[in-house]
């Protein structure tokens, strides 16, 4: 459970658009219609280079195995930090690297 | 003096000399039917029977036609390959014309289909059933020399694909890993994966017990998925793993070399034996024709089945867009029939139905005197197909202990459902 799983290119060109997409493995168990016991994610955040992509804030719409594809212009090599935060503090966490070639 | 008309007259000829070629030369029209299989075998015979004053071509490149419904049971151990390969004799012996040949071209303008031999068929109705292809460029390293490692065994063609699979599954080492990549809808059978899921686990549970089986899966959801998932934990407990697409279950890519099937997310999974069920697309002869849009299916009406791109040229089977019909061999069946009569209405007549019934009924089996089934009812509107509210329905679920002798009997109602649709196709 909670397995990260990240897509990206391994290099790009500069100023290219690159596709990068996420999924974790995780149950997402709401406990509005249940008597299974809240387990839920809080936050996902993305960095590049230390600085924001952006935030996303989980809520009980949020399916299962929540899983986000975006896109980012690479002007230079970029260091990704993928963080999802759960509602018990917990974080999983997972770093790739785009290269520029 | 007697006189002979002229259909008593052939008829006649027919049944003392046994040559059907002289009964076909009374003719009020040609029809030509391509594919073979569960939509044009059921076209062919029904043509034949109904309108015997029509002369029935049936142009079909296999000598004999290996069904994929019953396939998976050559995998469990309760069919072999020869209980599920039918003859075409017994059409031949009604009168029909069978060339043993493939379609290589259709000219709606002309009315005439090529054959690869080279020769020309004049029709005034054609009905294609062609089946499916495969878009071996879909899954990176899964190509038809691929097939020869990682089996697909989604064709009958001769057999020899699922035989294939039969023989690797009993050479897998003891513990090994059986894993299917299956695709995203649509395609050809939609529980047909899952039953052989099931029944490559009643194999291995005999044979090789502590084996596993890895069902990964471009969908997040399938056909009777609770019905199914019932059997395998009934039946198998945790032999069968199915990874859905949320799961990072689309497989993207295979390695035939190192045995590897690769997931969207790059996940590299080893198998000991890999079945490949290939993204599809409508077969060739309609995507070369310009009868397939850009969807790779076939556009018809519903009501006739004829090619909303081609006049005179209905489109039957797995290769038409006709959700929500599944792609399906009774569908494929039933909608034959209707195909056959709308196209030749104008030929003979009587008139078409205006108000067609399909029907759908799709058994599967999850194990040894264990089977289940979903039933639709389908009608049509002026915007297409639509499914019957409040009809059909699925088997019930609930614990095996309540539903034993339930899914026995539906087990019976599947052979016999066997039985009664081949002999409608072939005899």
């Amino acid at each position: 459970m909670a397995t990260p799983r990240i897509r990206l290119p391994r290099s790009a060109s500069e100023g290219e658009e690159i596709e990068v997409r996420t999924l974790i493995d995780h149950p997402m168990i709401t406990a509005v219609s249940t008597s299974d016991p809240r387990d839920m994610l809080a936050t996902f955040a993305v960095t590049m280079n230390g600085e924001t992509v952006f935030t996303y804030d989980f809520g009980n719409g949020s399916a299962a195995n929540p899983t986000f594809t975006f896109y980012v212009r690479a002007a230079a090599p970029g260091d990704f930090s993928f963080v999802w935060t759960h509602e018990d503090g917990t974080e999983y966490l997972a770093d790739e690297s785009v290269a520029i070639s | 003096m007697t006189t002979f008309t002229r259909r008593s007259f052939g008829a006649l000829i027919g049944a003392t000399l046994a040559a059907p070629g002289l009964v076909r030369a009374q003719t009020a029209g040609r029809l030509v039917i391509v594919g073979g299989g569960f939509g044009g075998a059921s076209a062919t015979r029904f043509a034949r029977i109904n309108y015997p004053e029509v002369e029935v071509t049936l142009v079909e490149p296999w000598p004999t036609f290996v069904t994929c419904p019953y396939g998976n049971l050559i995998l469990g151990g309760n069919r072999t390959l020869p209980e599920i390969t039918h003859s075409y004799d017994g059409l031949r012996a009604r009168g029909v014309n069978v060339v043993q040949d493939r379609a290589a071209d259709i000219d709606p303008v002309a009315k005439t289909v090529s054959l690869e031999s080279g020769t020309v068929l004049d029709y005034d109705k054609l009905i294609v059933s062609p089946g499916i292809g495969f878009r071996w460029d879909a899954i990176e390293g899964y190509d038809e020399a691929a097939s020869q490692v990682f089996p697909h065994a989604w064709m009958g063609g001769d057999g020899s694909q699922i035989t294939l699979l039969r023989q690797q599954l009993e050479a897998m080492p003891q513990g090994g890993v059986f894993g299917i990549s299956i695709p995203g809808n649509p395609f050809r059978c939609p529980p047909g994966p899952y039953e052989r899921i099931s029944m490559v686990a009643q194999y291995l549970k005999q044979n090789n017990p502590t084996a596993k089986i890895l069902a990964f899966d471009a969908k997040d959801g399938f056909s009777k998925q609770g019905l199914f998932q019932d059997a395998w934990g009934e039946l198998y407990g945790d032999m069968i793993e199915w990874i859905p697409l949320s799961a990072d279950g689309q497989i993207v890519r295979v390695d035939v070399e190192n045995k590897l099937f690769i997931s969207d997310f790059g996940e590299e999974h080893r198998v000991d034996v890999g079945n490949v069920v290939p993204p599809q697309y409508a077969a060739s002869i309609v995507r070369d024709t310009g009868l397939a849009n850009e969807t790779g299916w076939v556009p018809v009406n519903a009501r006739t089945f004829e090619s909303a791109a081609a006049a005179d040229v209905h489109v039957i089977g797995d290769a038409n867009i006709a959700s929500p019909l599944p792609k399906s061999g009774y569908v494929a069946n039933s909608t034959s029939k209707t195909a056959v009569a709308a196209a030749l209405a104008d030929v003979t007549g009587p008139e078409a139905p205006s108000d067609p019934v399909y029907f759908n009924t799709c058994y599967s089996h999850g194990g040894e005197d264990y089977s289940f089934s979903v039933v639709g009812i389908y009608r049509t509107t002026d915007e297409g197909f639509v499914e019957t509210p409040d009809s059909g329905g699925i088997s019930p679920r609930g614990p095996l202990s309540e539903l034993a002798e339930n899914r026995r009997l539906e087990s019976g109602y599947a052979d016999a459902w066997y039985e009664s649709i081949t002999r409608d196709m072939f005899s």
